[in-house]
C-alpha cells in the first residue's frame, strides 16, 4: 500500500513540476479547465436563453447588459458562445477519441506484425490522405445526412490516417526492444503485447497528436457548420454563429463574427499549447 | 624532464540539472608526455568520459568547466574560442568513440567521410585527398581498402567501422588520441586486433594516447600509466606495474579483486558476499532425464547459412551450461529457441522429458512450461518496460502466468523475488530510468525468478555491467542455482566468466558446435582451433601480461 501512496504523491509532484517549469502549459491547462467548466455548466451560467429571439433588441453592440452584443434576431451572443462550448467540445472529443482508439489499435498491429496486413493498410491510408481532407469530410456529411453524429464520424475518418501512421511508426521502432521480448517470456500473447505493453508506451508521444488534433477537430466541425453542413440553426455553434454574422460585417457589426471567432481561436490555441506539457506529464522518463 | 604534452590541473566540471548543479569532476590532475599511453579506468559514473570530453571541450550545453585548466603543448585551451578549438580538434587532439557505427554518418561513403576530415584541416585537391584516404585505410590494415572506400557504414562490420573511425581520427596526424572505450561492443577477437592496431599506430606516429576503459585487463595490457577514477576524483595513479601489483586505495583494490583472472573463482571476485547455503541438491539416480535436451536443432532465417545448424546438448537438473561464441555464432538464436520465443525449423527441444518444440512460439504463453522457462536479457537498460516500476516489472509474470491480482499475496511474491535477487525493497516503486545498471539487472533477475522457474536462460546478463557489479551478479546467479536448484543456460562471449559459473561448455561458431565438454577441461586443453583463438583473446586481467607489440611494429 505504501508503495502506491508514494507513487501517487510523486505523480502529483511531477505534474506541479511540469506546470511550474513550463508556464505556457500551465496557462493552457487553466484554459482547458475553464472550457471544461463552461461546457458542463453552460445552462446554469448563461445570462439569457441562447435561442430565445428578441427582435426589437437586434444587432446591439456589446454593452453592460449584453457583454458580447446581440445578433440579428436579438439573441444574446455571450450566452450563445457559452452554450456552444459543450456542443463543439463534444464533437471534437468524440471524433478524436474514435480516431485515436481505432488508429492506435490498427496502427499498433500493423507496426508490430508488419508484412501483408501492414502493406495493405498502408496503401489504404495513403489513398485516404490523398483526398483533400475537408472536401472528404463534406462529402461524408452530405452522403450520410446532415446530423451531429455524422459530423463526428466524418471528422474521425479524416483524422484516422494520421493516427494509424503515427502509431505504426512508434510501435515499429519499439517492437524489437528487449522489454517486448521480456513481456512474451512473462506470458503475454502477441495480442496483449500490443495492447497492454506497446500502446501504453507510445501514449506520451500520442498525447501531443491528440491535443493538436482536438483544436483541429473543433475547427473542422465549425468549418462544416459554416458552410451549412452539420449543425443547423438555431442551435448555438461557433461555426454557424460566424457564418450568420458574416452577412453583417460589411455594415460594421463586427461583434457578430469576431467574438464567436475569438472563442474558437482561443479554444484551439489552448489545446495546441497543452500537447507538450501533456507528454511531459505522461512520460515517466521525464521524472528524474 | 620535458614539458608534458597535456597537462590537466585541478579540472572541475559541473552539470546543471533539474535538481540543481551536480559536480561531475572535483579537481582532476593528469599529465601526459609525448608518446605515452595513459589509461583512465573506473566504473560508470566515475567521470572518465566527462574528463575526456572536457579536455576536448566537447561537453554538452548543461556541462561547463567551473575551475582548473587544461594545458595542451604548453598552451591554455580551457577557454579557447570556437575557431581555435576547431583547428585543434582533429589536427592536435583527436578522439574515437565507443560505438563506431553510431559515430559514422550512415548516408556517406567511407571515402567521403575521411575526405571531409582532411578537407576541414587544409586545402587539398580531390585526387590527393583520395590517395590520402586510401593510405589511411591501408594504415589501419583494413582488408581490401580500395573496395572499402566506396562502402557505406552499414556494409562494414563493427570492427571495420572502428578501423575507419581510427583512420579518421589519425587523418590529420594528431599529437594526442583519446580512445573512449574503443573496443566495447566488439567481439573478443576483434577487440584484440583493434587494440593491437591502435598501439601500433601510436608507436609508428609517436602519438600520445589516453585509453578510457572499464576493463582493467585491457588497461593493464596496453597502458604505460594508469589513473583510477571514482566519483569524479582520481583516487590513485602511477605506472601500470606498480599500481596493479600493489594497489593502495581501497577502491583500486576492490576493482582489482573484482576483475576475473585466469585462476579466479566466483568466491574471489566478491569476497564480502555471504556464503552460499548449498541445499542438498536432490541427486537423482542416473538415468533420470535431463532438464533440457536439444536434439539436432536447426533454425534458418533465410540467409545462405542457417543461424543454428544441427545443435545438440543436454543440461542436467540443477546444472549450469555455458553457450559460448562471438556475434553471429547463433547463441542468441539458440537462447530464444529454448525460451520458445522462436520456432525451430527442425530437431527437437525436450524439457523435463517432454517435447516442447512442437508447441508454436505464439501459443507457448498458454502452455504450463512457460513459467518453468524464464530468461534474463542481455541489456538491463533495454529489457525493462519504461512505463513499469520495478514492482510492476517483477509482478508482470505473476499477473500473467499465475493470474495473481493486486493484493497481499502478490506483494509477498514480488518481495520474495526481489530479495532473492538482492534488490532493496525501497527501490520497488522506481521506474527503470531511476535505477542504476546493476539495480536494473537485479530487477531483470527478480522478474525471471518470480514465477519460480526450473530453467533460467541468461543472455549475457553481465555484459553491460561494471566489473564489481558483474562479480556480485555472477555470485547471485550461482546462489540461485545451488540454493534453489534452478538450471542455468548461460549465453556469453566471455569464456572466462562462463568457466567460473558453468560445469559444462558448448562452443559455437556460425551456428555449429565446435567443441563441447566440461568447462575446466576445455579451458585447460582446448581441442578446436577456434576455442584456442577465443581463449587467447579473452581480456582476463593479468597485471604482468603486457602487450608484446615491439616485435610486430616492424611489419
Amino acid at each position: 500500500m505504501s508503495d502506491i501512496a508514494i507513487s501517487r504523491s510523486s505523480t502529483g509532484r511531477h505534474i506541479v513540476y511540469v506546470l511550474r517549469s513550463n508556464p505556457v502549459t500551465a496557462v493552457a491547462a487553466v484554459g482547458a479547465l475553464v472550457l471544461a467548466f463552461v461546457a458542463l455548466f453552460a445552462p446554469v451560467l448563461v445570462p439569457y436563453d441562447p435561442v430565445a429571439s428578441n427582435v426589437p433588441n437586434a444587432l446591439q453592440p456589446p454593452s453592460a447588459a449584453h457583454w458580447a452584443g446581440t445578433d440579428q434576431l436579438g439573441r444574446d451572443i455571450f450566452s450563445r458562445i457559452l452554450a456552444a462550448t459543450r456542443l463543439d467540445l463534444m464533437i471534437a472529443f468524440s471524433a478524436v477519441s474514435i480516431s485515436f482508439a481505432l488508429g492506435a489499435v490498427i496502427g499498433g498491429f500493423c507496426g508490430y506484425r508488419g508484412g501483408g496486413l501492414d502493406r495493405w493498410v498502408g496503401r489504404f491510408v495513403d489513398v485516404l490522405m490523398a483526398f483533400p481532407l475537408f472536401v472528404l469530410a463534406m462529402a461524408l456529411v452530405a452522403a450520410l445526412g446532415n446530423r451531429v453524429e455524422n459530423i463526428i464520424i466524418a471528422t474521425a475518418v479524416i483524422n484516422l490516417p494520421f493516427y494509424i501512421r503515427f502509431a505504426r511508426a512508434e510501435v515499429n521502432v519499439r517492437r524489437n526492444a528487449g522489454w517486448v521480448e521480456a513481456a512474451r517470456a512473462c506470458g503475454d500473447s502477441h495480442l496483449s503485447v500490443v495492447l497492454r505493453v506497446l500502446l501504453p508506451n507510445i501514449l506520451p508521444a500520442m498525447a501531443v497528436q491528440i491535443s493538436l488534433n482536438l483544436g483541429w477537430a473543433i475547427l473542422n466541425a465549425a468549418g462544416l457548420s459554416f458552410i451549412g453542413l452539420g449543425v443547423r440553426p438555431p442551435t448555438p455553434e461557433w461555426g454557424i454563429m460566424v457564418a450568420e454574422g458574416a452577412r453583417f460585417i460589411t455594415t460594421g457589426k463586427w461583434w457578430l463574427v469576431a467574438l464567436p471567432g475569438l472563442a474558437l481561436m482561443l479554444t484551439v490555441l489552448c489545446f495546441n499549447l497543452l500537447g507538450d506539457g501533456l507528454r511531459d506529464i505522461l512520460d515517466p522518463r521525464m521524472r528524474t | 624532464m620535458t614539458e608534458p604534452l597535456l597537462q590537466v590541473e585541478n579540472l572541475q566540471v559541473a552539470f546543471s540539472t533539474r535538481h540543481g548543479t551536480v559536480t561531475a569532476l572535483h579537481g582532476i590532475d593528469i599529465a601526459l608526455a609525448r608518446g605515452e599511453t595513459l589509461g583512465i579506468v573506473g566504473e560508470s559514473g566515475s567521470g572518465k568520459s566527462v574528463t575526456s570530453l572536457a579536455v576536448m571541450r566537447l561537453l554538452d550545453r548543461a556541462g561547463r568547466i567551473t575551475g582548473g585548466r587544461v594545458l595542451f603543448d604548453g598552451r591554455d585551451i580551457t577557454h579557447a574560442g570556437h575557431a581555435d578549438l576547431r583547428r585543434l580538434r582533429g589536427s592536435a587532439l583527436s578522439m574515437i568513440f565507443q560505438n563506431p557505427r553510431a559515430a559514422l554518418n550512415p548516408i556517406r561513403t567511407v571515402e567521403h567521410q575521411i575526405i571531409d576530415v582532411l578537407a576541414a584541416h587544409g586545402r587539398l585537391s580531390r585526387a590527393s585527398a583520395r590517395t590520402q584516404a586510401l593510405e589511411l585505410l591501408r594504415a589501419v590494415l583494413i582488408r581490401d581498402p580500395e573496395a572499402r572506400l566506396k562502402a557505406y557504414p552499414h556494409e562494414l562490420s563493427g570492427g571495420m567501422c572502428q578501423r575507419v573511425m581510427i583512420a579518421m581520427a589519425i587523418a590529420c596526424e594528431p599529437a594526442l588520441l583519446i580512445a573512449d572505450e574503443p573496443t566495447t561492443g566488439l567481439d573478443v577477437t576483434t577487440q584484440q586486433t583493434v587494440m593491437e592496431l591502435l598501439a601500433r599506430i601510436k608507436a609508428e606516429r609517436g602519438m600520445a594516447m589516453i585509453l578510457i576503459t572499464h576493463d582493467l585487463g585491457l588497461a593493464a595490457r596496453w597502458c604505460d600509466r594508469i589513473a583510477v577514477m571514482e566519483a569524479g576524483r582520481v583516487v590513485e595513479h602511477g605506472p601500470t606495474e606498480t599500481l596493479f601489483e600493489a594497489p593502495k586505495h581501497p577502491y583500486t583494490r576492490r576493482l582489482v579483486a573484482a576483475s576475473p583472472t585466469r585462476q579466479s573463482t566466483l568466491a574471489d571476485l566478491a569476497p564480502d558476499a555471504p556464503p552460499v547455503r548449498v541445499r542438498a541438491v536432490e541427486r537423482r539416480p542416473p538415468g533420470t532425464p535431463p532438464l533440457l535436451e536439444l536434439v539436432n536443432v536447426v533454425k534458418s532465417f533465410g540467409g545462405p547459412v542457417p543461424a543454428v545448424d544441427d545443435v545438440s546438448f543436454r543440461l542436467p537438473v540443477g546444472g549450469a551450461l555455458g553457450l559460448v561464441g562471438e556475434s553471429g555464432s547463433g547463441k542468441t538464436t539458440l537462447s530464444r529457441l529454448v525460451c520458445r520465443l522462436l520456432d525451430p525449423d527442425d530437431g527437437d527441444i525436450v524439457f523435463d522429458g517432454e517435447s516442447i518444440a512442437r508447441i508454436p512460439a505464439r501459443e507457448f504463453h498458454r502452455s504450463r512450461q512457460r513459467r518453468d522457462i524464464q530468461i534474463v536479457f542481455q541489456d538491463p537498460n533495454d529489457s525493462l518496460n519504461p512505463r513499469h516500476t520495478a514492482f510492476d516489472s517483477i509482478a508482470h509474470p505473476l499477473r500473467r502466468l499465475e493470474g495473481m491480482r493486486d493484493g497481499a499475496a502478490l506483494d509477498t511474491r514480488v518481495r520474495e523475488a526481489a530479495s532473492r535477487a538482492g534488490l532493496p525493497m525501497d527501490l520497488l516503486h522506481r521506474f527503470p530510468h531511476q535505477l542504476s545498471g546493476g539495480q536494473k539487472a537485479r530487477v531483470g533477475i527478480a522478474r525471471a525468478v518470480a514465477p519460480r522457474p526450473r530453467l533460467m536462460i541468461l543472455d549475457e546478463p553481465t555484459a553491460a555491467l561494471d566489473v564489481s557489479v558483474q562479480a556480485v551478479i555472477l555470485q547471485l546467479l550461482d546462489r540461485l542455482r545451488r540454493e534453489d536448484g534452478i538450471g542455468l543456460l548461460f549465453v556469453s562471449h566471455d569464456l572466462n566468466v562462463v568457466r567460473m559459473l558453468c560445469d559444462d561448455l558448448v562452443v559455437l561458431q556460425v551456428g555449429k558446435v565446435m567443441e563441447a565438454g566440461p568447462s575446466q577441461e576445455i579451458f585447460r586443453h582446448p581441442q578446436a582451433e577456434y576455442t584456442r583463438t577465443l581463449l587467447e583473446a579473452v581480456p582476463y586481467f593479468d597485471p604482468q601480461r603486457r602487450a608484446t607489440l615491439l616485435s610486430s611494429t616492424a611489419a
